[in-house]
């Protein structure tokens, strides 16, 4: 059996993904749950989905959050390493008000789930999408029940 | 696993139909639908078809304060609660920077390890049912009733324990619970070794799970499959060694994998995983500290800082992370719940494609799902 990982030290935050082309801050792990976390334009998300996936990385979840206050959406993509302890968040901001952001189901087929989930909720637009349909929602849901300004 | 192209003779007619399973199905073990076209016996088209018993627990979190949300985390996936509860404290202490005392951090482990036993002993009992042996559900529910006992006396609940509080629990174990999980452990370990014999072993239940429903590395890494899923198919992923947590570090356990990747590969990694448990148990038993089991000063009503925070935990199917999203008000701004049986069964179309329909139910059995953990 092999020792556990020890966690990465705190003063000296290495990115262990700094030979990417994305622009990614590392974080300390044992405030934060994730280690490393990049902030991206929305036409740039599949580009920067790619190149995790090729680096072995696997898809953790897809969601959002509405701030609505700055007018903006905010989709958060998650990943995280099979062999150590890499966790890696992947966020873009999309106008309130025209949510899209290109589906990245291409790439991880695991991702139409949670986008589709994430539309229901948000109602965020995953563009190029196969079955863009209500997922836990009814199937003649119009509302999306996460939006800040959601009354039920 | 016999493929359609094998056995199809030429010249059938090239004609498929649409049944539907569920969502009041015994096979699916809850609200879940499947849409599934077939070809004759075979399954060309198999599409799950979620959100039956949703009830937005996500929205549930944003309108409470997080000790009110704690509850509610204990019910999504309901076989194995302590998990779910350490994932939402674990995030909530992270982000106010609480120390959980050692002896709190060692109960827990104790209670989420009973807890993964009587889980996979319920999913060991509900497979074999599905494949059509009756008698093992006897014998797990005997077993499982006496973890339930042991949990119910320390934490006042069966099944939807809210045991873990922000900080550390809700009490201390008393000698009796030492003394029964004690006895317990000694009981469960030649039950198990029984179990091979009398099932593992069975020839009738290899032949209906060997080389069924291979799963890929790769196919669970694009779809994000964890648990006994992934280590099935030969990755040994599990938080506890990957991501280290509470005081998981502390003791000597193996991650059981299997090279195969097929159904049985996915029954034998959880099997041994209940042997694993034990060790641990044990091991917690041997080494528990004294001291307090709540953090000191702990206020009564939370404001974290503004921020996000994860938290991943290994529940009986997989990693369960939660995130949570501050503003710092006393009510969460985003609760984010990550659960490992969505991401099981997202690959449940791709995985079943081509196989005979009760092949494709013994696939969905041995992904061991909790249908109000996909729904919420």
């Amino acid at each position: 059996m092999e020792p556990a990982p020890t966690p990465p030290p705190s003063p000296a935050l290495p990115n262990a993904l700094a030979h990417l082309p994305i622009p990614f801050q590392a974080v300390d792990y044992a405030a934060k749950g994730y280690h490393l976390d990049a902030t991206v334009n929305p036409d740039q998300v599949v580009d920067v989905v790619s190149l995790l996936d090729k680096e072995g990385l696997a898809l953790d979840t897809i969601t959002g959050v509405d701030w609505m206050a700055q007018g903006q959406m905010e989709v958060v993509y998650d990943f995280f390493h099979l062999s150590k302890a890499l966790r890696v968040v992947v966020r873009t901001r999309v106008p309130r008000d025209n949510p899209e952001v290109p589906t990245i189901q291409k790439v991880f087929p695991g991702a139409n789930w949670h986008e589709r989930e994430t539309h229901d909720f948000f109602g965020i637009r995953f563009l190029g999408h196969p079955n863009l349909t209500p997922f836990l929602l009814p199937e003649d849901a119009t509302f999306h029940p996460l939006r800040k300004d959601f009354v039920s | 696993m016999i493929t359609k192209e094998v056995i199809s003779p030429p010249g059938a007619p090239n004609e498929t139909f649409v049944i539907n399973l569920g969502p009041q199905h015994p096979a699916t073990h809850g609200v879940l639908r499947v849409k599934i076209v077939m070809d004759g016996e075979y399954v060309v088209r198999a599409e799950p078809i979620c959100g039956y018993i949703h009830r937005m627990q996500e929205k549930m979190g944003e309108n409470r304060t997080y000790a009110q949300f704690l509850p509610n985390t204990s019910r999504i996936d309901y076989l194995s609660a302590m998990t779910y509860t350490h994932g939402f404290v674990g995030a909530v202490e992270r982000a106010a920077k609480l120390q959980v005392p050692p002896r709190a951090e060692y109960i827990r482990v104790i209670t989420s390890e009973m807890n993964r036993i009587s889980s996979h002993l319920v999913w060991w009992g509900a497979f074999l049912l599905d494949l059509g042996g009756f008698t093992p559900l006897l014998y797990a529910f005997d077993d499982r009733e006496k973890i339930l006992d042991l949990l119910e006396a320390i934490t006042g609940s069966r099944l939807t324990y809210s045991y873990y509080r922000i900080g550390g629990l809700y009490n201390d174990v008393d000698d009796d619970f030492i003394k029964g999980t004690r006895e317990f452990i000694a009981q469960m370990r030649p039950r198990l070794k029984m179990y091979r014999s009398l099932v593992t072993d069975n020839i009738i239940l290899r032949k209906r799970l060997i080389e069924i429903g291979p799963i890929s590395k790769e196919m669970c890494r694009k779809y994000g499959a964890t648990g006994p899923v992934i280590r099935g198919s030969g990755i040994p992923y599990d938080v506890r060694k990957v991501e280290p947590y509470s005081a998981y570090p502390e003791f000597d356990f193996l991650v059981p994998t299997c090279e195969e990747g097929d159904s049985m590969a996915r029954y034998l990694v959880r099997m041994e995983e209940m042997v694993q448990s034990l060790r641990i148990i044990e091991q917690a038993l041997d080494k528990l500290p004294s001291g307090p089991v709540m953090a000191e000063k702990v206020p009564r009503v939370l404001k974290l800082p503004a921020g996000d925070y994860c938290y991943a935990v290994e529940a009986a199917r997989g990693r369960f992370a939660v995130r949570i999203v501050s503003d710092n008000k006393e009510i969460p701004y985003r609760v984010k719940l990550r659960t490992p049986s969505l991401s099981n069964l997202s690959l449940f179309e791709e995985a079943s494609a081509g196989m005979l329909l009760p092949d494709a139910l013994a696939l969905m059995g041995s992904l061991d799902l909790v249908i109000p953990d996909i729904d919420r």
